[in-house]
């Protein structure tokens, strides 16, 4: 058997794991490990310019091919500073491994230089984590660390890795295990028979259906069973803000997403609905809005992996815990096989409702002839895309906007940072995207807040070329922010105004790219197209939008799903 | 209402802190906590009493399962049920009150573990409202210092909690 060290061993598992690329940025704890990365080729490391990049290019990755992503960092700050992309990764469940460097074992505790407990940090936003304790324990580590990443519902897990943990002279016999064996963890392989049967019942005699998908049907790439399912039944079907290309945004059955900023007729649907099929979803207060006031005349079933989000903010009728694909596949054969069949009449009528409301707002918005409008330029990018594009964002109003006017067809598109809201993200998921997609176009719309969150990451961009756009919707504001501070606070813009914004051209070409001013409406597409057909460039797209412009439809705080405000005069 | 839940976890360094964690992170009570390894020494033994609705505890244990070193957990107050907690106590014991103190601990079939010319250490086992009672019967005023284990728990009947 071979003899290696900590080090050696760490690398030669993530490449018998698998892993090609790992983000990363080195430091003391680390150097051991950084020495090892560099004697050998297999495993590649992409070096950012500061750690919370790292994660958020492991967590694009991981969105976009639904493959954990890895991070590799050292002690102290290096570590503190992956955790609010670990956060992020933890709320939407994406699967990840982020190995940091500790101080030496015989140091831990006496606050040594760059010391930080990051098992106790890391531990509210981990799926686990691990300390390395003996140089031997690591192949078996990194094989559990990917195994509980990566199953059941998916979540990052940290490995702190002490530095004597990683001596080069010190070796041992290298096997990678094979099995992984876990006596406390054993997620559903299949959901409850009898549920499943008893929602397939409830779901043929339904009158006014929903289906209610969620980033559960992406994770769980279930998205092929769900439109079967969905175009069998011929039921409406809304998504959650995560679960966006999980059922196609061009087919007539898809209402749209629903919640907070969801469509019109998505929301109404919803509660007007007598029957729920929730897939993959959780019931985030995002989608809900008071939840005493939720779907008041709707019985629920609820489909997912995980227990712990059946029935904690609404109460399942049925739940059935179980893996998406393989729920939804049983009920499609139990559906083929039913001598019930959905009653026609009453779905006849339902879709006559629901295709009242789709034309009463229609995500409607005023177009002015001289001001370059938000929704617009995502139109447009999604025409001149052909809808295709993976399209990263970052958070605010542009996240809304995008999501809401970018009509994406498929899975593992959309990315964004849904449940933590993290301002930052969307460049180096883009980044993270485009390394392993060099030839498909990646967009990252974002504001002029949330890009200078992580606008170091240019730097990354250049020295790996990851020519990446940057659709920089400039409102010259924190605009989600301050339309809330328009609808509640009486128009105070308290700091939600930035003054002295840096010219993004110069800064662009600063870092060795490209950089376009968009400020006219009539060169709005010629200028976009110029900027799409530049492919081997990264090019910083800088559009200056409507100031005033708010996102609707928006839901009435502690109202029903129902109760929106669809544009700033008009109430329902 | 108020719960007593037993936990199997794997005896190994921070499993404890996870417990504790997810109380604090998702807003749960802990009233009493106690934890030893058991028979097996990979697992550790976890009780834990808690109150909150029915939704609430539900989340808990769901809560509790998903935490990877969790092995197997159950809600003894789902069923029938034994529950006992230590405590120890020490009271202020002189003249006339020393006669007095001992009456009550037999009635309370406690034990006087150590003796000074003025101060008694009890011992008492019992579920909680019982040593609650003792201390009442006592009267505060000549309670030294009270330490108490919290409740520990095991199902009546054949029903196990093991692997």
């Amino acid at each position: 058997m071979e003899l290696l060290s900590g080090a050696d061993m760490l690398i030669r598992s993530l490449k018998d794991e698998g892993i090609e690329y790992i983000y990363g940025y080195p430091g003391g704890a680390a150097l051991h490990i950084y020495d090892a990365l560099f004697r050998q080729d297999e495993v590649k490391h992409i070096l950012v310019r500061h750690e919370q990049a790292a994660v958020h290019m492991a967590d694009g990755y991981a969105r976009a091919t639904g493959k954990p992503g890895t991070v590799l960092v050292t002690s102290g700050p290096g570590a503190t500073n992956t955790i609010t992309g670990i956060a992020t990764a933890f709320m939407d469940s994406i699967p990840m491994v982020v190995l940091c460097g500790q101080v030496a074992s015989t140091l831990i505790g006496e606050d040594a230089f760059q010391e930080t407990d990051m098992m106790g940090v890391s531990r509210p936003v981990v799926k686990h984590n691990f300390s390395v304790r003996h140089p031997e324990e690591i192949p078996e580590i990194i094989r559990k660390a990917y195994y509980i990443a990566a199953t059941g519902r998916p979540g990052p897990v940290v490995v702190d890795i002490p530095k004597d943990m990683t001596t080069p002279n010190e070796r041992y016999e290298y096997s990678y295990p094979k099995k992984v064996k876990l006596r406390s963890y054993n997620p559903a392989i299949r959901g409850h028979a009898g549920q499943i049967k008893k929602a397939v019942d409830m779901l043929l005699a339904a009158k006014r259906p929903i289906i209610y998908a969620g980033g559960g049907v992406v994770l769980g790439k279930a998205s092929d069973q769900l439109t079967e399912l969905v175009r069998m039944l011929g039921y409406p079907i809304t998504n959650t803000l995560m679960g966006i290309g999980c059922y196609p945004a061009s087919d007539k059955q898809h209402l749209g997403w629903l919640g907070m900023h969801g469509t019109y007729e998505a929301n109404m649907a919803m509660h007007h609905s007598d029957l729920i099929l929730c897939v993959g979803a959780r019931f985030d207060d995002r989608v809900t809005n008071a939840t005493e006031k939720f779907c008041p005349g709707a019985r629920i079933i609820h489909v997912d992996i995980d227990p712990a989000s059946i029935s904690k903010t609404i109460d399942a009728d049925v739940p059935i815990v179980g893996p998406v694909d393989a729920v939804l596949k049983e009920m499609l054969s139990l559906v083929k096989e039913s001598k019930e069949k959905p009653d026609a009449d009453a779905i006849a009528s339902w879709w006559k409702q629901i295709d009242e409301w789709r034309a009463f707002h229609g995500m409607r918005y005023e177009t002015s002839p001289d001001v370059i409008k938000p929704q617009e330029v995502i139109e447009m990018l999604c025409r001149l895309t052909n809808g295709e594009a993976f399209v990263t964002s970052d958070v605010g109003q542009h996240q809304m906007f995008a999501a809401q006017y970018y009509k994406f067809d498929k899975p593992n598109r959309w990315i964004n940072s849904g449940g933590l809201g993290t301002m930052g993200f969307g460049l180096p998921a883009a980044m993270g995207i485009k390394l392993t997609h060099p030839d498909d176009e990646v967009l990252c719309i974002t504001g002029e807040g949330s890009i200078q969150m992580n606008i170091q990451e240019l730097s990354t961009c250049k020295q790996y070329n990851l020519p990446v756009k940057i659709i920089n919707l400039n409102n010259q504001a924190l605009g989600m922010v301050k339309q809330w501070q328009d609808m509640n606070y009486e128009s105070r813009h308290s700091q939600s105004y930035m003054e002295s914004l840096p010219d993004f051209i110069k800064l662009a070409e600063a870092y060795g790219h490209v950089g376009v001013r968009i400020d006219k409406k009539e060169d709005l597409e010629t200028k976009l197209k110029e900027v799409l057909a530049m492919k081997d460039k990264l090019v910083f797209v800088d559009i200056y939008v409507d100031r005033f412009e708010h996102v609707y439809p928006m839901q009435v705080a502690r109202g029903a799903m129902k109760d929106m405000w669809l544009s700033k005069t008009e109430r329902v | 209402m108020r719960r007593i839940i037993s936990v199997l976890l794997e005896n190994e360094p921070g499993a404890l802190s996870r417990v504790v964690g997810l109380f604090s992170q998702r807003n749960y009570n802990i009233e009493s906590l106690t934890v030893a390894p058991t028979e097996d020494e990979t697992l550790s033994r976890l009780t834990v009493t808690t109150t909150g609705s029915d939704k609430v505890i539900e989340q808990i244990t769901k809560q509790l399962n998903k935490l990877i070193e969790v092995v197997k957990l159950v809600d003894l107050t789902e069923g029938a049920h034994i529950e006992r907690e230590l405590m120890l106590v020490k009271l202020k014991a002189t003249g006339s009150q020393r006669a007095e103190i001992k009456r009550t601990v037999d009635i309370f079939r406690g034990q006087i573990v150590d003796v000074t010319s003025s101060v008694y250490t009890v011992q008492l086992a019992g579920d909680s409202e019982k040593l609650d009672g003792f201390i009442q019967a006592i009267g505060t005023s000549g309670v030294l210092e009270v330490v108490r284990t919290g409740v520990s728990g095991i199902a009546r009947g054949e029903k196990v909690l093991s692997l």
